[in-house]
């Protein structure tokens, strides 16, 4: 207890963040808790209404409650970002450590696909192959993951090379170890905090990107409740219901922003150096 | 730049290229969609299944995938990208057509977050610490994590509906259109920039020579706006180039709040109805011009650093 009292006091502003982000699982968690009425229940004769005591955000065209929507809305994007965050940051160190290791062939291979990524907008090759798989979430997810795993593969082959020459390496060699046991004991420790510390300042733009995607409708479709779906929605209303534009890009901004300061956080509390 | 290192350069673009090709090509093969019936349905006719036959005849939709494949590659080649059906027109005249439009776009938006990030980052910088250099600080972060399609919205309704001093539709001719769209991307990248500034000019100011200048007496204006400024602008060079080329392939979700016609609402438009040659000619694009700016600057930075032009 002593000590993570004094971890809090060391790390302020990480732990006021760490506490924020989880308060935003939270609410994704237990969104049918919270949310006072059912977020896909239409009541056309509510339609449009403005925010008021019985419709705290109002409610949209559908008469549904644009509140419990927003904070169902958590659900869809925290799921579907920190999913792709997963994705890339394990693809791409997996990818760079064998990368890296092995060398020769594999590394060219793998280091000339990643080139080619690196030498493109991603965002074109997402939203093509977004549309072309065929507008959902899970191709969304499919698509950014396909572009996004390289910044992972260079940073951990990097890693890689730098340890590779080191003296505790030659001697795992020596005493025959399986290149298994190296790879997964020896080089994925020294590579997984900064991996980690990538992904967590990565979480808040990959979840701009879902939305962004989402909102051009290649991403979540009609009827889930996802914040970049409902700003696209709420936009043929904007003269007569602003409110429907407001609270949804509310939401991603905020959660962008705590995931944002999250990230930068942790990366002063791991590495302190820079 | 040596010949060797260009050639090899210009060798590796190519290689680029062709794997892109590659890849969207195979895509759109394997996609789930018939191209033929979303043709058809597009002009609204639902013909029999013997004329949908004809017409992948007369396509060569029935042949081998890199038959075909091959086919549109030498079309490229010879500048034929194919005819897009939803717009019955070639591919490359529509991507001629809109290109313009998407450049001036981005280029103004460009010039528009140099005019705020340049000055903001070197007087934060020059500020370290103190209450200007973290109010600069919040807004930066600030503008990192706003959506630019909220953003957008948010600029549309304050200015266009509410106050209505611009239009919401930003179609056709007239500087004044480009002034929504351009201010909502210029946002999130100022934001950026103005950091990349900040670290730049702070990094510099550390330097040796920045001492030595101080000690021969030489005025902390003429250092900072002689010596530091041009130095930590260097870096800014490769940024741009990549923000041009990031920004031509970026702008859709800008384009298509404001209905402004460029490259990127034609591109949502193309993948929405299904029409494979023109996001195949949209991709392909794309890749050459961005790459081809990747070039142009690490071109022009050997002009501009003398080191470089040294070490090589």
């Amino acid at each position: 207890m002593g000590r993570s009292k004094a971890f809090i006091r060391k790390n302020r502003a990480f732990t006021v963040f760490l506490v924020l982000a989880l308060g935003l699982v939270a609410v994704a968690i237990f969104a049918p808790l919270i949310a006072p009425k059912d977020p896909y229940a239409a009541i056309l004769a509510d339609a449009v209404q403005p925010p008021s005591g019985e419709h705290w955000f109002g409610t949209d065209k559908m008469g549904r409650d644009l509140f419990s929507r927003v904070i169902y809305g958590a659900r869809t994007s925290l799921t579907a970002s920190l999913l792709l965050v997963l994705v890339i940051m394990t693809l791409g160190t997996f990818l760079g450590l064998v990368a890296g290791y092995l060398g020769g062939f594999v590394d060219g291979v793998i280091m000339r696909i990643s080139d080619m990524m690196l030498s493109f907008p991603g965002m074109v090759l997402a939203l093509a192959v977004a549309g072309i798989l065929g507008a959902n979430m899970t191709n969304a997810v499919i698509a950014l993951s396909l572009v996004s795993w390289t910044k992972y593969a260079r940073l951990s082959r990097s890693l890689v090379l730098k340890m590779k020459s080191r003296d505790y390496m030659a001697a795992a060699r020596l005493t025959g170890s399986k290149a298994s046991h190296i790879l997964w004991s020896y080089l994925l420790p020294n590579v997984l905090p900064t991996a980690l510390i990538t992904g967590a300042t990565d979480i808040g733009s990959m979840m701009l990107e879902i939305a962004g995607l989402s909102f051009l409708g290649f991403g979540a479709q009609a009827p889930t409740a996802e914040w970049g779906l409902m700003l696209n929605e709420g936009r043929a209303y904007m003269t007569a219901a602003p409110w429907l534009m407001v609270f949804p890009g509310l939401a991603v901004f905020i959660t962008v922003a705590v995931f944002n300061l999250l990230g930068d956080s942790l990366r002063d509390v791991l590495d302190p150096r820079s | 730049m040596k010949k060797r290192v260009l050639a090899h350069r210009l060798l590796q673009m190519l290689l680029v290229l062709f794997g892109i090709s590659f890849i969207t090509f195979g895509l759109t093969y394997m996609a789930p969609g018939d191209p033929v019936r979303a043709m058809y349905a597009a002009s609204g006719a639902i013909p029999g299944d013997e004329i949908i036959e004809e017409t992948r005849e007369a396509l060569g939709l029935h042949k081998p995938f890199l038959v075909q494949y091959g086919n549109w590659l030498l079309g490229c080649l010879r500048g034929d990208f194919g005819k897009s059906y939803s717009y019955n027109k070639p591919v490359a005249e529509l991507m001629l057509a809109r290109l313009w439009p998407t450049l001036k776009l981005s280029l103004t938006s460009l010039a528009l977050m140099l005019a705020v990030a340049v000055p903001l980052g070197i007087f934060s910088a020059i500020h370290r610490g103190g209450p200007a250099d973290y109010l600069v600080r919040g807004l930066t972060f600030v503008g990192v994590s706003m959506p630019n399609f909220w953003m957008g919205m948010l600029l549309l309704y304050l200015f266009a509906v509410k106050l209505d001093w611009l239009p919401a539709v930003s179609a056709g001719q007239g500087f004044h259109k480009l002034i929504l769209p351009a201010i909502t991307l210029a946002f999130a990248m100022a934001a950026k920039y103005t950091r990349q500034v900040r670290t730049a000019f702070l990094e510099e100011l550390c330097q040796d020579y920045v001492t030595g200048a101080r000690c021969r007496g030489i005025r902390e204006r003429t250092i900072l706006w002689r010596h530091v400024l041009p130095n930590s602008l260097l870096p800014l060079v490769t940024l741009l180039g990549l923000s041009l080329g990031s920004l031509l392939g970026g702008t859709a979700v800008v384009e298509v709040i404001f209905s402004y016609p460029g490259l990127g609402s034609l591109a949502v438009s193309a993948i929405t109805s299904m029409d494979y040659s023109l996001i195949q000619g949209y991709v392909l694009w794309i890749a050459l011009i961005y790459m081809g700016l990747n070039l142009l600057v690490d071109v022009s930075y050997h002009f501009l650093d003398p080191r470089i032009r040294e070490a090589r």
